[in-house]
């Protein structure tokens, strides 16, 4: 099967999408967050891979053609943003001080587990990065000698989190203005989260998108500052 | 034609924040950089919401699928955390949380206190 598919431009491509769409229906037919076409598409992919033997390299020829349209799509983020410029103008305050707090309490429970279960540094510090957006995220962790690869999954995590429970956490907190929404999922779930937040409004979605740059500035600083004392 | 235009736009866009990514020896992604020109250039009007709008929001709604390929991509990292796996995922899972959780809860607060100040100086003034 693999040889076949190997030279497959499209098998990735339509498999992707395919999955997507049926995760697509189940959401719409049974409306649970945990039924997340993300999820559903990603678990799908990755059974039907694993079933007929074919390696991830086979999938990802194709399919990361569509990954290709991830830079202009995180550039477009700049419309809701400029459309809520107001917004943003009222909560300066709030964004700057709520994202730093943020990414402390990050680095403390992080930190606090690891103490606890025994993690070892390299792997904590590959997961400090974690709320950021892949492509910062792996920047620090080469910086900081992580391994990406805990990296990645960290930052997966954090972004399906976002996406499949963030509203739900949102929810049980009681965290009801659309601003501080935006900025709680944003600040957690970089991108994959703010995909969710699109879905919330145009005001969650500006301020996931302002959280995605801040997030990422305040990590680039924090992140190498807090290693350096560990 | 107008699509064409504005996916050019965003595509020109996507090529010069390439090249300061490739420039700038930052860990910052293309996307950012991106972002933040596309941002200034609409708060300059430079380009107006018009000319990018239609397919902005297009790429916005496919977000979720651009993701896929990556989120599959985990499949290849199940070696790297193996016997650390379930330690790992709770200290995913729990972060994620909290931070969503504390930075709500931080943003929500600021934004209450200002809006009390807002409505008491409004009412004070029309006592005045």
């Amino acid at each position: 099967m693999n040889e076949i598919l190997q030279d497959s431009l499209y098998f990735g491509v339509a498999i992707s999408l395919f999955t997507y769409w049926i995760g697509w229906k189940i959401q719409q037919k049974w409306k649970k967050p945990i039924l997340n076409p993300l999820l559903i598409s990603m678990i799908l992919v990755i059974v039907v891979l694993s079933v007929f033997h074919i390696e991830y390299e086979t999938y990802q020829y194709g399919a990361k053609y569509i990954t290709y349209f991830l830079t202009p799509a995180t550039i477009c983020l700049a419309v809701p943003l400029y459309r809520q410029i107001q917004k943003l103008k009222e909560n300066v305050v709030a964004v700057i001080v709520s994202i730093f707090c943020g990414c402390l309490a990050h680095v403390l429970i992080l930190v606090g587990i690891a103490t606890i279960f025994d993690v070892s540094d390299v792997l904590t510090f590959s997961l400090l990065p974690k709320s950021v957006t892949t492509a910062i995220a792996l920047g620090v962790t080469e910086e900081i000698g992580g391994i990406a690869a805990v990296t990645v999954v960290g930052v997966s995590i954090a972004g399906l989190m976002g996406a499949i429970v963030g509203p739900s956490i949102l929810k049980i907190v009681r965290i009801t203005e659309p601003v501080a929404q935006g900025l709680a999922i944003g600040s957690a779930s970089h991108a994959v989260g703010t995909s969710k937040a699109v879905e919330l409004g145009e005001v969650q979605a500006a301020m996931s998108s302002l959280s995605i740059v801040v997030t990422g500035i305040l990590t680039v600083v924090i992140v190498p500052i807090v290693v350096g004392f560990y | 034609m107008k699509y064409i235009f504005q996916i050019g736009i965003i595509a020109g866009i996507s090529f010069v924040a390439e090249l300061l990514y490739i420039f700038l020896p930052l860990p910052v992604p293309a996307s950012v950089y991106g972002l933040i020109i596309l941002f200034i250039l609409l708060c300059m009007k430079v380009i107006k919401l018009e000319q990018i709008e239609d397919v902005a929001d297009f790429m916005l709604a496919i977000m979720p699928i651009l993701f896929i390929e990556p989120s599959v991509g985990l499949m290849t990292s199940f070696e790297a955390i193996k016997g650390q796996a379930v330690v790992l995922v709770l200290m995913c899972i729990l972060s994620t949380v909290v931070v969503t959780t504390v930075t709500g809860l931080v943003a929500q607060t600021i934004i209450r206190i200002r809006n009390r100040k807002d409505e008491m100086t409004v009412g004070g003034k029309e006592h005045e």
